[in-house]
């Protein structure tokens, strides 16, 4: 050891540990120090696989099922773990070509969020018999994997617009969403799938597995500490009445226009039809998007939701609310007369009126629908002595107006509520000057003409408030979750209107006139006091539209209704059958009258309401019908001469 | 200063360096271990199943320990006396292993014996260690007579050649360690300073413009002209010195770009981080790193190991063994084998040292040379820090022509050793 040479002994020792220390600092980074690594490996080892949950059941009030789910496949990829696939083979399998291959390859690549370690959508939904063929040779295709995902089916093709449908999620809702969808996920886009998304959708669960380098499964990672399990969407029960639904559909086929019903006590919505309607399966599986452009371009608009987004003049159901505010405002008694003399003068404005007795008091005014009558009321409101000037007791009138759900958002949880149109006194100011106009400017307004706009929605609601006698409970769809759920709390308040209780009695008379022996009077019901009035609304679109409001039974109202048909004419026509069929169907749980309503049904009106060039008047469906009794209807309809709309 | 009285001496002829015995059956007793659970699959979780990988290692590993003993328990002059035979020999099989082997992995160094593979390649290490330590012991060999050092260049070129031959590089550069052995016997230790400031060089050179660089190394040497400018010999030296390194730093891009073959040139880019794809040439690095680094401090815990589990890292059970280390024994299991490698190293030098002839000390240097070398490459390689050569890690790696070749290259030493304390006595004799 003492030779020489112990120098280089030293020297040799020093290279040794010299390369032995810098490995060990070498070690202590990447051990220690770098978490990268650490990082790496778990994105390596670890594959999360999503959990979908399956989304909650939508059922009607009865617990009858409407929409359920479907089992559907995506083939996924994590790109970054392909290597030396054999793309013939998987392209034979898929049954696609090479272009197709690229082609996805290329969509995929440049789609947002694009990473080559993050699992994303190959091919949406492929069928049953190309995943069977897959599932077996899946461990040929390292980083192609299948992910199971329930998409929606419904039960009838029916109730499309109040249910919505679901889609994928657009970019912006993955953003919204704080990142809880990912791409190629479904939400819903309309309707209640739309407003209880969040509680339909459930919980997404998350199932970490130890991967291979060839992305073969090797069991769960940490027996499955960290997994958690994908909650179910909760059952929504609606409030919707299936039975009562079809048959409004039914009924409205091949016209435009809409249904809603209400049960007053609770708001809910029995029934709500939007015609034409569409069917919610057009809205499932691949065909989706091509499908969804398709109604989109349709000009009958199926996917206008006419009973919330369609504003339409009221006619003279809006005399209802006049009477109303007329008693309030204390220029109106069940005892006040007015004469007509075949309609409303003023000046150069005349409302025109049909041929009936007069004078008449307001329970007559109701049943007969005058307008002279209502210009009258309409004109005492305006000019009221109270108030110092009109645009004031204008903004009272329609602070009235409001409390009936009027020109106001409904609480109601579907997107896209139209809030009507009930005109602001500014808009008058500036048509004709502040203090240049009174009453007999803006007189239409009296019999629901001129600028008022009111969804089918709105109708039925005014309806309900009637039949309540004084509030409603703002209309919603959604009943309770799951099988013995609470009502939801946001749909208990009652909303009064400021029309005192007092003042509803005798309307309610009158509405009941109106269907003993009044306008309405096809719609009668053995057996069950209904009480009504029809509307018949002028619009620059053509044709009247025929309308008709109706709740029954009078002393404990069950249903409240509104029907509207565009461009079908007078109220008694086509609306008030309909509505009263609808009410015969859910206070008796069947149609005796089968006659009337096999009319209703045929009735095709369709082409009143396309452009003007097919304006022929090719329907004549009500002459045909067979039942003796709704001939004699007809025939006294006839007499009555019902015409209740202005001439001005 | 030996002092060995006749009941000593009945136990030194015995006189095994048991540490080093205890050393060795530790390393193979974590490798095992090691491949053990590399291959480990817990629904084939037998420790005796001959055909998993961890089998044939244990039958490798008993053979190895038998033959151990028995090369302990051999006469000692049969090492010396028959040097030259067994380097020829084994140089024989390793020329004709080129027509006669298996290709594997593009290299043709293996017989096909039964089911086992046997790479003659790895016994060439203890042939030319003994060729080279008979050689350089002979009578009145002088190490700074040219006609040595070209003899001993030879000797260790042989084996080099044939090996490149079978277009094994990585066990080719391994006779490049026995330039430590030269080294101690009485290379001027400049010659390895050049050797590395080349390396460095060769590396800087493939990072930097080559222009550049020259220009630095003149303005340097410009300097170290001015400082040392009353000593004229250190002057030519430097220039020389500045002048070789020119033109290597000019002569490896050209190196590089046409003489490498494409994986050699993958492998140094990935060393040296040059645009490398992850997916495919600098795929094993990277897992390799990523399964040592997510060990972290304290390691996964034996068998728990996710990215061995997931056979992330090829060759886990040969050349990249270390990661199973790192990842399931964390910094506290890698750097008890790194502390231990080079103690053991160390231990080769003390006993290399403490010969009293020199064919011993010879044989002595060239095992340490050689075991460093493999320690140096294997785990430089799976930290990132070499590139990737494949060759084993001693003791660990999967693989019975590695093991064996290692067993009998360190149990020669061993017996050797014993034997000094014999040789000393016939001294006193």
């Amino acid at each position: 050891m003492s030779t020489p040479n112990s120098n280089k002994q030293i020297t040799l020792f020093i290279i040794f540990t010299v390369v032995g220390f810098i490995y060990l600092l070498r070690l202590f980074y990447l051990q220690v120090l770098a978490d990268e690594y650490k990082e790496f490996a778990k994105n390596n080892t670890l594959h999360n696989v999503t959990q979908y949950p399956s989304r909650g059941l939508i059922r009607d009030r009865k617990g009858e099922l409407m929409v359920f789910n479907n089992a559907i496949y995506d083939l996924m990829v994590i790109p970054g773990k392909c290597a030396g696939i054999d793309t013939l083979e998987f392209c034979r399998l898929l049954s696609i070509d090479k272009q197709g291959f690229l082609y996805r390859y290329d969509k995929m690549r440049k789609s947002k969020g694009f990473s080559l370690q993050r699992s994303q959508v190959f091919e949406k939904q492929i069928t049953p018999e190309t995943f069977a063929a897959f599932q077996e040779k899946l461990y040929d295709f390292p980083g192609f994997f299948i992910e199971k995902r329930t998409d929606r089916n419904y039960r009838n093709k029916s109730a499309a617009h109040v249910l919505g449908y679901i889609g994928e999620v657009t970019d912006s809702d993955i953003v919204r969403s704080g990142g809880y969808y990912r791409q190629g996920d479904f939400i819903g886009i309309s309707g209640i799938e739309r407003a209880y998304e969040e509680k339909l959708r459930g919980k997404k669960g998350v199932r970490y597995v130890l991967v291979d380098a060839l992305n073969r499964e090797q069991g769960s990672y940490k027996n499955g500490e960290y997994d958690t399990l994908p909650v179910t969407g909760e059952d929504l029960y609606t409030t919707l009445d299936v039975k009562l639904q079809l048959l409004g559909e039914s009924l409205m086929q091949n016209k435009v226009g809409s249904i809603v019903a209400i049960e007053p006590k609770t708001g809910e919505v029995l029934s709500m039809v939007s015609s034409p309607g569409y069917d919610p399966n057009l809205f499932i599986g691949r065909e989706r998007g091509n499908n969804y452009m398709k109604l989109l371009q349709d000009p009958s608009k199926p996917l206008f939701n006419r009973p919330i987004q369609a504003p339409y003049p009221p006619g003279s159901i809006f005399k209802i609310v006049m009477s109303l505010i007329g008693q309030q405002e204390g220029v109106l008694t069940p005892q006040t007369t007015y004469g007509c003399a075949g309609g409303y003068n003023n000046g150069s404005n005349r409302v025109g009126c049909h041929a009936h007795g007069s004078p008449l008091d307001l329970r007559g005014a109701i049943q007969i629908s005058c307008n002279a009558y209502y210009c009258h009321v309409f004109k005492t409101v305006i000019d009221n002595n109270k108030y110092t000037y009109v645009d004031e007791a204008f903004k009272v009138w329609r602070k009235h107006i409001n409390s009936f759900g009027l020109g106001i958002r409904l609480g109601i949880e579907l997107p896209q509520v139209s809030m009507g149109l009930v005109p602001k006194q500014e808009m008058y100011d500036k048509t004709y000057g502040k203090h240049h106009w009174k009453a007999s400017t803006i007189i239409s307004l009296a019999i629901g003409q001129g600028e008022l706009g009111i969804t089918p929605l709105q109708m039925a609601n005014v309806t309900a408030i009637l039949a309540n006698r004084g509030y409603y409970i703002d209309p919603h769809i959604a009943k309770h979750f799951g099988k013995d759920g609470k009502p939801l709390e946001q749909f208990t308040k009652k909303n009064y209107t400021t029309v005192n209780r007092e003042y509803y009695d005798v309307v309610v008379e009158g509405m009941a006139d109106v269907v003993k022996g009044g306008t309405g009077i096809i719609a009668q019901i053995p057996g069950i006091d209904i009480c009504g009035k029809t509307g018949t609304a002028q619009n620059p679109h053509g044709k009247d539209h025929s309308v008709f409001i109706a709740f029954a039974p009078k002393d404990d109202p069950k249903i409240a209704i509104a029907v509207v048909v565009e461009n079908a004419g007078f109220g008694a026509e086509w609306a008030a059958p309909i509505a009263s069929l609808m009410m015969e169907q859910y206070l008796t749980d069947s149609v005796k009258r089968q006659g009337l309503k096999e009319r209703m049904e045929k009735g095709n009106l369709i082409q009143n309401t396309l452009p003007k060039d097919v304006t022929k008047d090719t329907n004549k469906g009500p002459k045909n019908n067979t039942n003796n009794k709704d001939k004699k209807q007809a025939i006294l309809n006839q007499k009555l001469k019902l015409k209740d709309r202005n001439k001005g | 200063m030996f002092d060995v009285n006749p009941q000593e001496k009945e136990i030194s002829t015995q006189g095994y360096d048991w540490v080093t015995i205890g050393m060795y059956l530790f390393f193979v007793a974590f490798g095992f271990s090691c491949i053990y659970a590399a291959d480990y699959k817990p629904e084939h979780a037998s420790l005796f199943d001959w055909k998993t990988n961890h089998g044939k290692q244990l039958i490798f590993i008993g053979v190895s320990v038998v033959l151990g003993f028995i090369i302990l328990l051999s006469e000692y002059e049969i090492y010396p006396t028959f040097a030259w035979l067994i380097y020829g020999f084994i140089m024989f099989l390793i020329f004709s292993v080129i027509f006669i082997g298996t290709e594997v992995k593009g290299a043709k160094s293996w017989f096909g014996i039964g089911g086992f593979g046997f790479q003659p390649s790895e016994f060439g290490k203890f042939a030319v260690s003994l060729a080279l330590a008979r050689y350089l012991s002979g009578y009145d060999i002088k190490f700074k007579n040219l006609k040595t050092q070209l003899y001993c260049a030879g000797i260790i070129a042989l084996p080099m050649l044939i090996t490149l031959l079978q277009n094994d590089t990585g066990s080719a550069l391994v006779y490049g360690s026995f330039i430590l052995v030269l080294y101690r016997e009485g290379l001027p230790g400049y010659l390895l300073m050049m050797g590395l400031v080349m390396v460095v060089f060769a590396v800087l050179s493939l990072l930097v413009k080559p222009i550049i660089l020259c220009v630095i190394l003149v303005t340097i040497a410009l300097a170290i002209v001015y400082l040392f400018r009353r000593q004229s010999s250190f002057i030519y030296l430097t220039l020389i010195t500045v002048g070789v390194s020119c033109i290597l730093v000019f002569s490896v891009n050209f190196v590089f770009n046409n003489v490498l073959q494409p994986h050699q040139r993958d492998r140094i880019n990935v060393l040296l981080n040059r645009n490398v794809d992850l997916k495919s040439v600098g795929y094993n690095v990277h897992q390799s790193k990523i399964t040592i680094g997510s060990g972290g401090l304290l390691g996964k815990g034996y068998l728990e190991g996710t990215q061995t589990k997931g056979d992330f890292v090829p060759e886990q059970t040969t050349d990249f063994i270390f990661c199973t280390v790192g990842e399931e024994w964390g910094f506290a299991g890698t750097s008890v084998l790194v502390i231990s490698f080079i103690y053991f190293l160390w231990r080769l030098v003390m006993i290399a040292e403490r010969q009293r002839n020199k064919f011993n000390r010879v044989y002595a240097y060239s095992v340490a040379s050689i075991l460093f070398f493999h320690f140096m490459i294997n785990i430089g390689m799976t930290i990132g820090v070499m590139p990737v050569i494949g060759i084993p890690l001693p003791f660990f790696s999967y693989g019975g022509s590695s093991l064996l070749g290692f067993t009998i290259l360190l149990f020669i030493l061993l017996k050797l050793d014993s034997n000094r304390v014999n040789e000393l006595q016939s001294v006193f004799d």
